[in-house]
């Protein structure tokens, strides 16, 4: 059994790391010149059209490194899933599939490995199926998986026109404008927004990705949702052809909602997995507010900027997979550790999980987009463009583009917050149950993985440039000019500074924020320890005189959480406390009962289920006619059909 | 090379500056509230005092501090001073200034903040927390704020490298702009929740359920508290460097420029932070602290003002 899931693990590794050499090789080394095969495989009329392009070269790189290092991950961590069996089979599979939408160069090979990949996470999420709660969660991923390959299928069946021409390349000659056009586009932000995680199509996702073992979280939260930002990223800029600025507007909006209302949540959570789900909706936010503004730049002829607003998008693609991939790594470790994800059953895990507590550390710094890590270059770039960005002529985005920023600063400052609570409540601070006091540190196999994402977030942060000469050619490839600073060669000093609008203007430098820093620090631990008169000493906590040895006492998730809560809860979640104190001689303990209620389910769901239930109701009748009726309908389909096409010509 | 010399011994001699003024800026403050409030105060170098003591006294620690404890006041010190150093305080000609713009100084100062609270959370005492959490809270209140202030200033400047900001407002005359006072208003109002200064936080309670910042470091002894205040002293000395850097730099020596015009740099730097403390000292004593809930009010005013003076803008570049 052990050999089967070496087996597996091994082969999706070697699998992962071919891709991601060849698209490193075409990023960096290749002429950037798309490159397509066909088989003669699916629809009678339609070979099975494959093509790698700079955009996909681009998710390929991310998408392998998140699944080569889940790969690795899973060596380790496979074992102490419930049932390691009902992983393998679906691991491989669901690689592949991504891997294929990448790939697709027609609407068919698309669809089918869009759904295969739906498919294949949905057992994943399975895997744990006897967990209370994790069927349903799984349930309505499949419902909305359908949901949105049902709206992509159509968006395609729109895009492609009457001819029929699936192949992307017949669809990209084909305009569609006018109502159709602006059907097909909403529904291509349906279709990939509720598998990337956009508000208001979120709420299954906080209920899906945590359901499955770390590392299938890992990839579904890290790299699945960067599979459905191609696919956005390849319709809205590739496909549909010069789109207006609304549509970009609309991005943004989606995204800056995304951002404050999804990590608001990751704060009310105690249970760390979840956290990072809704993390997950935040970064998706960011990434769509850079898409949005490149949109918006490209429709006023600003191509400069839209470039720095793409380049912007993609690299928080790639730094949101690894951070993302980390964190769900480390929750993975917890859970080995000490059964739990619960964060207050947690605490104090720095003294007993030493290796994961700096990594943790690492990736908590990173996500909260602080300096000198990865997080904080692709959150710089994005407010770079918002902030330079002129007068635009449209009145709504005089207001809405600074609007997106200040969302932006919210979201990124909020994320602080919530990942001080995170780390705070689960490392550090007393252990407050006899597993999280009793931890060991978990296999080397999984620290190394861990490390090693960890040390690509801290390279990224220092060499930001080296990333944008990989991204470059998917930003040329899609608006037709480069990276503003990248245009003709890196001198030594691009290397050093990141200044996408020339040094005079704005600029930061990672590598020199280190070096100071650490010399500095280094510095003023030598002179304050000289001075020192003896080593420290060690005793009780102070806590004002009164230290309570119970670890009750300290403060917990929702406490912290509690401030935020009373300035936004109230609002946006309709948080209700509710404190239940016994009567004086009473002896049962006193209750805090904390009501949530996610808007997006009222807003967005609600309706849509009772559509549904209501039109299936309707339709119930047809289930029980004769078969003359049935014949009868099928007479009037065929012509009603026929006379679709006949008026369409 | 001469030149790349004096570019380096100007970066030290600021490193120096920031980290030798920010306790007598501390002091005077004190001393000016002192004296308002009709007391005689101690004097303006006791701050001095008070860390020398620190740096000498024995250090303290809990049972089950941890390394990010110990490590958190030295890092987050560095960090605060590095960013304290990247201000243009008496001459624009700084070479370190390149590596970080107005948006990286904040997020520098972020870095040192997430490290403080995490240290704050790390013995599991209750106090710590509570520190903790309402810190972050006015952190991410007063985050949105500052980039509506570093919007408007860059929407008209277009630039967002403090250097660039003075020198341009030095060699076009500004005059008065709506815009511009609505972003200094919001920009010393996110600085006072920032400092933790009164009304936000006040930095003298030791009144337990009253304290943010002060109760986030509760633990802390000996030379790592010292560590600590002379960083929260630096911060307060980077606020105000800040906003007379962009909003008032006349005085500032320009690149190139001869050693008189860096001594009247440094005369000039002194008057301006002596103002901003005395007017500090007069805010102050006139104004009680706030509730904690009521700090997100405030904030929120600072950061309408600054969408409001951003938007000001747009409507008048395009009339």
């Amino acid at each position: 059994m052990a050999a089967r899931a070496t087996f597996v693990y091994l082969a999706s590794l070697a699998a992962g790391a071919t891709i991601l050499a060849h698209a490193l090789y075409f990023l960096l080394i290749g002429d950037h010149i798309s490159s397509a095969t066909s088989f003669p495989l699916g629809l009678p009329w339609l070979s099975m059209n494959l093509r790698i392009d700079a955009l996909s070269a681009w998710f390929l790189l991310v998408v392998n490194l998140g699944a080569s290092a889940a790969a690795v991950y899973g060596l380790g961590y496979g074992p102490h899933c419930d049932e390691p069996d009902r992983i393998l089979p679906f691991f491989p599979v669901y690689l592949a599939a991504m891997n294929l939408v990448l790939l697709a160069d027609d609407a068919f090979v698309f669809l089918l490995a869009w759904e295969v990949m739906s498919l294949a996470s949905w057992l994943l999420v399975l895997a744990n199926h006897r967990q209370p709660g994790n069927a349903r969660a799984a349930f309505l991923y499949l419902v909305m998986a359908v949901l949105g390959t049902a709206c992509l299928s159509l968006a395609f069946g729109i895009l492609s026109g009457f001819e029929g021409g699936y192949r992307f390349a017949d669809i990209r000659g084909l305009r569609t404008e006018g109502w159709s056009g602006a059907i097909a586009l909403a529904l291509v932000i349906l279709g990939t927004g509720s598998k990337a995680g956009l508000v208001p199509m979120h709420a299954w996702l906080p209920l899906a990705h945590p359901a499955a073992p770390s590392h299938v979280s890992a990839l579904m939260s890290g790299v699945m949702t960067k599979v459905a930002i191609y696919a956005l990223m390849r319709m809205l800029f590739d496909l549909a052809g010069p789109i207006g600025w609304g549509w970009g507007a609309l991005l943004m909006g989606l995204g800056g909602l995304s951002a404050v209302m999804g990590i608001l949540y990751a704060l009310m959570q105690r249970d760390l997995k979840v956290l990072l789900a809704y993390s997950t909706i935040e970064n998706i936010g960011v990434i769509a507010i850079g898409l949005g503004l490149a949109l918006i730049f490209r429709a006023n002829g600003l191509l400069p900027l839209a470039a720095l607003a793409l380049a912007a998008s993609l690299f928080h693609v790639l730094n949101h997979a690894l951070m993302k991939s980390l964190l769900f790594f480390v929750v993975g470790a917890v859970q080995v550790a000490t059964a739990t994800t619960d964060m207050e059953r947690l605490g104090g895990l720095i003294h007993r999980l030493p290796r994961t507590g700096v990594l943790a550390l690492v990736g908590a710094v990173a996500i909260s987009s602080l300096p000198p890590f990865n997080g904080f270059v692709s959150e710089w770039l994005t407010l770079q463009a918002v902030l330079n960005a002129p007068s635009l002529p449209q009145w709504v985005l005089k207001f809405g583009v600074p609007v997106a920023g200040v969302l932006l600063a919210l979201s990124a400052a909020l994320a602080a917050a919530c990942f001080v609570n995170a780390y705070g409540i689960s490392f550090l601070g007393r252990p407050r149950s006899p597993e999280a006091a009793s931890a060991e540190e978990v296999e080397s196999t999984m620290v190394g993985v861990m490390a090693y994402l960890a040390g690509l977030c801290l390279l990224i942060g220092l060499l930001p440039t080296f990333v944008l000469i990989m991204l470059n050619p998917a930003v040329e490839r899609l608006l037709g000019v480069p990276f503003p600073t990248i245009a003709d060669g890196v001198s030594a000093d691009e290397f050093l500074y990141l200044s996408p609008l020339g040094l005079g203007r704005s600029s930061y430098s990672g590598l020199i924020v280190l070096a100071v820093v650490s010399i500095v620090t280094a510095a003023v631990i030598l002179g304050v320890r000289r001075r020192a008169v003896r080593q420290p000493r060690r005793t009780a906590a102070w806590d004002c005189g009164f230290p309570d040895p119970s670890p009750a006492t300290q403060y917990t998730a929702s406490s912290f959480a509690q401030p935020l809560r009373r300035v936004f809860g109230t609002v946006v979640f309709r948080a209700r406390e509710r404190v239940d104190m016994p009567e004086p001689g009473q002896l049962r303990p006193a209750q805090f009962t904390l009501r949530l209620v996610d808007p997006a389910w009222q807003v967005f769901y609600a309706p849509v289920q009772a559509l549904v239930t209501a039109l299936a109701d309707r339709l119930n009748v047809l289930q029980f006619l004769t078969i003359r009726r049935y014949l009868v309908f099928m007479f009037a389909a065929l012509i009603v059909l026929l006379l679709a096409v006949a008026f369409a010509k | 090379m001469r030149s790349l010399l004096a570019d380096i011994l100007l970066q030290v001699i600021q490193l120096v500056l920031v980290l030798a003024l920010a306790p007598a800026l501390t002091g005077l403050v004190r001393k000016m509230k002192a004296r308002l409030l009709g007391r005689r105060g101690a004097s303006i170098v006791q701050p001095y005092r008070d860390l020398a003591k620190l740096l000498r006294k024995e250090l303290v620690l809990a049972h089950n501090a941890s390394w990010l404890y110990r490590l958190a006041p030295y890092l987050g010190f560095a960090l605060i001073w590095l960013a304290a150093s990247l201000v243009p305080t008496f001459t624009t000609r700084l070479p370190l200034s390149p590596a970080a713009d107005l948006i990286a100084l904040v997020a520098l100062l972020g870095s040192a903040r997430f490290l403080l609270a995490l240290a704050g959370m790390d013995v599991g005492t209750s106090f710590g927390g509570i520190g903790s959490s309402r810190e972050m809270m006015i952190a991410s209140l007063a985050e949105p704020a500052m980039l509506m202030v570093i919007f408007t200033v860059a929407l008209f400047i277009h630039s967002t490298s403090i250097p660039s900001i003075a020198e341009f407002v030095l060699a076009n005359p500004v005059g008065i702009r709506v815009s511009f006072a609505m972003a200094l208003i919001s920009l010393i109002m996110v600085a006072i929740a920032e400092t933790g200064r009164i009304p936000v936080d006040n930095p003298a309670t030791h009144l337990e359920l009253t304290m943010v910042h002060e109760a986030m470091v509760l633990e802390y002894s000996g030379r790592h508290l010292a560590l600590i205040e002379a960083g929260a002293m630096m911060r307060l000395l980077f606020y105000i460097s800040m906003i007379a850097g962009v909003f008032v730099p006349w005085g500032l020596a320009p690149a190139g420029a001869p050693t008189a015009s860096i001594l009247i740099g440094l005369g000039a730097y002194l008057a301006k932070i002596v103002t901003g403390g005395v007017l500090l000292a007069v805010f102050e004593v006139s104004i009680a602290k706030m509730r904690v809930f009521r700090v997100s009010e405030f904030l929120g005013g600072a950061l309408l003002l600054g969408l409001l003076g951003t938007i000001l803008l747009y409507v008048s570049q395009s009339f």
